[in-house]
């Protein structure tokens, strides 16, 4: 924990929007009310989840040291973040990138935070997202300041939210897409971001932007609202639009997006995604955690009925001059080139550049200009890696990078005369290894490096895997050269193993009495046409003999595939069973314990291999009703009159107080009436009539007497607070909550 | 959003009261490392299973796939200790995470010591493979831009620091100090001693 935390409010004083400002504040002053224990743990730990503070492995206290589970002895175990989680207990920071786009100033305040709250790594996610571990809860208000000050939020970055818009990391150079998308997800995060018709999601909600169809750019397929760009031609007009498709979803059991509209006009895409976060937020699951995403919803309704609830709902919104208005300039040139173009150079001999020029380099639309894959091994870089790039991007481009779902980054309209100057830097930097996109280049979650949901090594697994491939990438053949392995730690598919060529997922199995770690191989997925197909497990193999299995299925791929047969149809063709038979002595003959305790240990983990460190996910979050949370902030605000108060400002503290009171009533009047807007006005005439007039919320023995504090302050909001009547407005607006409570309890008991 | 990252000057009543939390320091292998980096996560796991190192450890980082990375980590709650090739140079880092209460001299002797303690602990482990650490040569940074930007205020109020808690604990003057140059990377110096650290007075 940090000895400067307080130091950056001051010091960043006037570079963060006011907003975001707000929202600090508002979260330090939660995590103090939760220290007091002035916050149940479960409404804190959904709170945090939903600016992306997240739980770890051990931060129950427990973690088996290969031969006993030991206690971990944090400084206040008694203290907790959420249930079961140690206050003290290292935790993951997770930071939402929009559709990737980042600039050298972001970069160089990412290397900043990683050494500083982290273990000096930045790690890349296979949403676009950064990652920091090992983050202290109480530094995370000033990591999350530090990163306002460059216009990042990690708001929604977890929990039962919209999560990261991702989009095509080459979404405006590229010579296959319809046009560029990368206004359209700004538009939509922007619009997303805390809307209130998107705070009572049962889960998760991920949307995602593709520029064409055929590439695996946006995975529109696995996404709950996946947009892929399509021009068509009306009255001799091109037009733009989006073929919309919704309820995809990978997790346990992949689903396959369904088409909502094959052609929406770009002014219907923010009204939409409200009505469709209206009707998840309505019809979605909310008790059975595991049956809450959208997509289980779109199954159980069919595409037919959830359109039309959704165009319903359409129907019934209000005009918000914001569906249009953050669409402004959308159609214009959104990035420039730094320096003239120029055509590419020849590797001249050079045998590392010429790799490289091969797999990492591809051409723009714009003649001259050619984007650059920085390949991060597993998707991690160092502190002085990330000043490089930015430096990098600075003297060759505009700024102009991406982070991509491969967990690299892409550097888009470098000049052809700067290729090679530029592959210089970043071999220099040790950022500069080829095979971006190859065999190579495998993408893996963090599994049981710091996932509490990780069964097996998915990053150890991973780094093996790297390091025997290595050894000989480019003496492989082509057609191996290009496939995509990606691993995952576990059945929940962050490592995005169902649309690789080659996948893993974590399991375990009994073997003599000890517990193993194996992998399930999927075959059958589909990276390209945005994620085409999803792969089936076909069988589960000890995970030190995965690098066997790796070789013993590219090379039956070599032997057995037609002429040029890519490995997808290959698999169709010849079917599971027969690649299964080549793999079927591997799930045989295991060496005695004694005789090799490795095989009985992960990846890079001597201790004999335990399931016991599992815990609790937190992916699914809290499900915490728009009720509770607003109860939440109210007493939050309140809490925040009485310091306001103390600091001798009776104005705003009668003010805040104020405010307190209308939000409890609209916490109220929604469980009701859903669309009442935040107009006191509206809140104080819906509140009247539907507790007041119906006598609902007379307390038995004062009567209307808490609901008139509620209506004399409203009526006398304008006016102005001394000390004394500020005081007592906050001493109302207390009892006014309290009595919130109580009839909330009341007709949550009434109604069973 | 332009970046405006640059951190006021000191004042002076700023620079008597330089706080210097969370001591970094790395004590460079002698010549090159001889120890594959990967047997050091089997011993940093047991260190953790026979809390061979005082503190409470937490777990094992693993980030040798990265290059001129952290290398293999202990995590700990005040602490992380790394055989790190950050730089290119490999060396034990001792990170102290959590704030120390005392003056700028404690916390500077807590990382020192504790770096020494590490590196005496993975000599003896390493010692058929000829592991050594440097007796010459360390760096000493802060990790915390707030209380110790790297910029010439913050020099001119710590160099005077260091040089005083430098020449008490190594019992002579005889050492440079090499001042960070780069203003992104943190404040830190490197200090070349003519004479040997002595280990064995120091852990």
């Amino acid at each position: 924990m940090k000895a400067s935390n307080s130091l950056w409010k001051k010091r960043l004083d006037g570079q963060l929007t006011a907003q975001m400002a707000d929202e600090l504040n508002t979260f330090e002053m939660e995590i103090d009310l939760r220290r007091q224990g002035k916050v149940d743990e479960k409404v804190f730990a959904e709170t945090r989840l939903r600016r992306g503070a997240y739980g770890q492995r051990y931060d129950n206290g427990k973690r088996n040291d290969g031969f006993k589970t030991q206690q971990l002895a944090f400084p206040g175990d008694a203290e907790t973040k959420g249930p079961n989680t140690i206050w003290d207990a290292p935790g993951m920071q997770r930071i939402k990138i929009p559709f990737g786009g980042m600039t050298p100033d972001q970069l160089e305040v990412m290397a900043e935070l990683a050494e500083e709250y982290s273990d000096g790594i930045a790690h890349i996610t296979t949403r676009q997202d950064f990652q920091l571990h090992f983050v202290h809860i109480e530094d995370s208000s000033a990591l999350m300041r530090r990163l306002a000050a460059v216009g990042i939020t990690t708001r929604e970055a977890c929990g039962n939210s919209v999560r990261n818009v991702t989009g095509c990391p080459f979404a405006g150079v590229c010579a296959d897409e319809a046009f560029d998308v990368s206004p359209y997800a700004d538009a939509l995060t922007q619009f997303l971001l805390g809307h209130p018709d998107a705070q009572n999601f049962g889960r998760k909600f991920k949307p995602s932007f593709s520029g064409c169809h055929q590439h695996s750019c946006g995975l529109a397929a696995m996404h709950d609202m996946g947009m892929t760009a399509v021009t068509r031609e009306v009255d001799g007009e091109t037009k733009r639009g989006f073929r919309v498709v919704v309820g995809g979803g990978l997790g346990t059991v992949p689903y396959q997006a369904k088409v909502f509209d094959e052609f929406m006009a770009p002014e219907e895409l923010l009204p939409i995604a409200q009505a469709i976060s209206k009707v998840f937020a309505k019809h979605g699951e909310k008790k059975v955690r595991s049956r809450a995403r959208i997509k289980f919803l779109v199954a159980n309704w069919g595409i037919e009925k959830f359109r039309e609830a959704v165009l319903e709902e359409r129907a019934k919104l209000n005009d918000d001059p914001r569906w249009t208005e953050l669409l402004e300039g959308a159609e214009g040139e959104q990035e420039t080139p730094l320096n003239p173009p120029g055509d590419l150079p020849e590797s001249n001999g050079d045998v590392e550049f010429g790799h490289w020029l091969k797999t990492n380099i591809r051409p723009q639309r714009q003649d001259g200009y050619f984007t650059a894959t920085v390949a991060l091994p597993l998707g991690d870089m160092t502190a002085d890696q990330l000043r490089s790039l930015a430096d990098i991007a600075r003297k060759y481009t505009n700024g102009t990078i991406r982070t991509t779902v491969e967990q690299n980054f892409v550097i888009r309209w470098v000049s052809g005369n700067d290729v090679s100057a530029l592959h210089k830097e970043l071999a220099a930097a040790g950022i500069g290894e080829a095979g971006a996109g190859a065999i190579l280049d495998i993408v893996s979650c963090p599994g049981t490096d710091t996932c509490k949901l990780g069964i097996s090594s998915s990053r150890g697994l991973a780094a093996e895997l790297r390091k025997r491939l290595s050894e000989k990438i480019f003496e492989l053949d082509e057609a191996i050269q290009s496939l995509h392995i990606k691993i995952s730690g576990c059945f929940n598919s962050c490592g995005q193993h169902h649309v690789a060529d080659i996948g893993f997922y974590g399991v375990a199995r009994g073997v003599r009495g000890f517990k193993v770690p194996h992998f399930q191989v999927v075959l059958g997925g589909q990276w390209e046409e945005n994620a085409g197909s999803y792969g089936l497990p076909i069988v589960a193999i000890p995970s030190k003999r995965i690098p066997d299995a790796v070789e013993r299925i590219t090379g039956f791929y070599l032997k057995s595939r037609e002429k040029d047969e890519r490995f997808v149809h290959f698999v169709k063709r010849v079917g599971k069973t027969k690649i299964r038979q080549e793999l079927d002595d591997l799930t045989k003959d295991m060496p005695e314990h004694d005789a090799d305790p490795g095989f009985y240990a992960d990846w890079a983990d001597p201790r004999e291999y335990t399931t016991g460190d599992i815990g609790k996910g937190e992916c699914a979050g809290e499900v915490i009703s728009a009720y509770e949370f607003a109860m939440t902030d109210a007493e939050r605000m309140v809490f925040n009159a009485q310091v306001l108060l103390e600091e001798g400002g009776a104005q705003k503290a009668g003010e805040e107080a104020y405010r307190a009171m209308i939000k409890s009533a609209k916490a109220l009047v929604q469980i009701d009436y859903d669309d009442v807007s935040n107009d006191p006005d509206e809140v104080v005439e819906e509140f009247e009539e539907r507790f007041c007039d119906t006598g609902v919320f007379y307390d038995p023995f004062a009567g209307p007497k808490f609901a008139n504090y509620l209506l004399a302050a409203h009526k006398s909001a304008a006016s102005p607070f001394t000390a004394e009547s500020a005081h007592y407005r906050i001493e109302e607006a207390q009892l006014f909550i309290e009595a919130v409570h109580s009839c909330y309890t009341k007709e949550k008991t009434t109604a069973g | 959003m332009a970046l405006n990252h640059q951190l006021p000057s000191l004042k002076k009543e700023d620079e008597r009261r330089m706080e210097l939390q969370h001591v970094n320091v790395k004590i460079t292998v002698d010549g090159d490392l001889a120890v594959d980096p990967g047997r050091f996560i089997d011993v940093f796991h047991r260190w953790i299973r026979e809390g061979v190192i005082e503190g409470l450890l937490i777990d094992v980082a693993d980030y040798r796939h990265v290059p001129h990375g952290p290398g293999v980590m202990l995590i700990g709650f005040d602490s992380d200790y790394s055989i790190d090739n950050v730089g290119g140079n490999w060396g034990m880092l001792y990170n102290h995470k959590s704030p120390l209460e005392g003056s700028n001299d404690d916390r500077l002797s807590v990382a020192l010591k504790s770096a020494v303690k590490a590196c005496t602990l993975l000599e003896a482990e390493f010692a058929d493979d000829g592991l050594k650490f440097s007796r010459q040569r360390f760096e000493l940074f802060i990790n915390d831009r707030a209380l110790a930007p790297n910029t010439d205020e913050t020099w001119d109020a710590c160099q005077p620091i260091l040089q005083s808690f430098l020449s008490t604990t190594l019992g002579h003057d005889e050492f440079e100090l090499q001042r960070e140059s780069e203003p992104r990377r943190r404040f830190g110096v490197t200090v070349e001693s003519k004479q040997p650290l002595d280990f064995d007075a120091l852990a």
